[in-house]
């Protein structure tokens, strides 16, 4: 059977050449010592001349600092982005609520579909997933619902322990016939 | 081929009949013959085989929510992991250290690269269009899939030119593809 890394999904021999070659080190290490050592501490057979092998790792080294820096920036980036609940008047007296930046949290623990077709039983609405104006999915529920929307995504990011803020927005109304 | 991919790119899903199983079935014996013994391991008896239809009129078949083959036109060609389990069933190449790199980035392969001391080729002629895995000097794994732009012969004795066009390489679209 071929041991498949953790990290970088690939084949633990690859490792070397993935995104995250630090990281996937230390978890064969502590995971399947036998194989790091083999694959770490013993001299690599190449047809390559020193020069070239050096010009390889001294080109991978770069793409892996420059995917560490990246990280680094997505995670400050997350940090400082928040969910936005929308408020928005459609008549002088009648709300809808529009929810962006859901793609922040985890598809894999959110889906948007369901927690669509969740909303929609839950508010007794009509309820639809649909493209704001910067091109990205947002749901939008026909009603006044933003306090219960709030409180729901609150339960919902403190049970699985994700650190996003959310933040509350009222549009005012405009008459848009004058 | 693959660089490119993810579930937004497959348009219809279904369960094909046992009858096209069946075709399928002979029709994977007839292009990896070494792969009968263990045709019945790959693709249960019970078991429905569903077929995803894709942009690019790529088709993925699908067992147990693994892709096991996809072809886009005649030849079905395996996907990485199916490759791993069963290595000794498909023809193989070898590319030297030097190439490893370009081809996880997804590029073509190039003939220098196959041609070179640490890169091993066939000893026989192999005819263009070939579904060849690619594997790299030094690693045990396959690290891609893809076919023969030139035949054997041609790129021993040409040594220029893309060599292999590649379908699939680890770490692309199919590789990390989830339902």
């Amino acid at each position: 059977m071929v041991l498949y890394c953790e990290i970088c999904s690939l084949p633990v021999e690859f490792c070397e050449f993935g995104k995250s070659f630090k990281k996937c080190k230390l978890w064969l290490q502590s995971n399947n010592n036998e194989i790091y050592n083999k694959l770490y501490n013993s001299d690599i057979k190449s047809s390559l001349s020193k020069e070239e092998e050096e010009k390889i790792s001294n080109s991978l080294a770069k793409m892996q600092l420059k995917e560490e820096r990246k990280l680094e920036r997505d995670l400050i980036n997350l940090q400082n982005s928040k969910i936005l609940i929308k408020r928005i008047p459609r008549t002088k007296h009648k709300y809808i609520v529009a929810i962006a930046n859901l793609d922040l949290l985890d598809p894999n623990l959110f889906d948007m579909k369901k927690t669509c077709k969740k909303f929609a039983s839950k508010f007794a609405t009509g309820c639809s997933i649909s493209k704001n104006s910067e091109k990205k999915d947002e749901i939008v529920i026909q009603g006044d619902v933003a306090d219960e929307v709030e409180s729901y995504l609150r339960e919902f990011i403190d049970s699985n322990g994700i650190n996003i803020k959310i933040e509350h927005v009222t549009e005012r109304f405009t008459n848009k016939k004058k | 081929m693959f660089k490119k991919f993810s579930k937004d790119d497959v348009h219809t899903r279904t369960n094909v009949k046992s009858s096209v199983a069946k075709t399928l079935k002979s029709k994977l014996v007839s292009q990896y013959p070494k792969l009968e013994d263990v045709i019945d391991e790959i693709i249960p008896k019970k078991v429905p085989i569903s077929l995803y239809k894709c942009e690019d009129k790529i088709q993925l078949y699908v067992v147990n929510n693994e892709i096991l083959f996809y072809q886009q036109f005649d030849d079905l060609i395996p996907e990485l992991r199916l490759v791993h389990k069963y290595p000794d069933a498909f023809p193989s190449v070898q590319v030297d250290r030097g190439a490893i790199k370009f081809v996880l980035s997804g590029a073509n392969i190039m003939c220098p690269g196959l041609t070179s001391p640490g890169a091993k080729l066939p000893e026989e002629d192999w005819p263009v269009n070939k579904i060849v895995v690619v594997y790299a000097e030094g690693k045990e794994n396959a690290m891609a899939v893809g076919k023969l732009a030139m035949s054997i012969n041609d790129i021993k004795t040409i040594n220029k030119d893309t060599g292999i066009e590649l379908y699939e390489y680890l770490n692309d679209g199919m590789w990390n593809f989830r339902d």
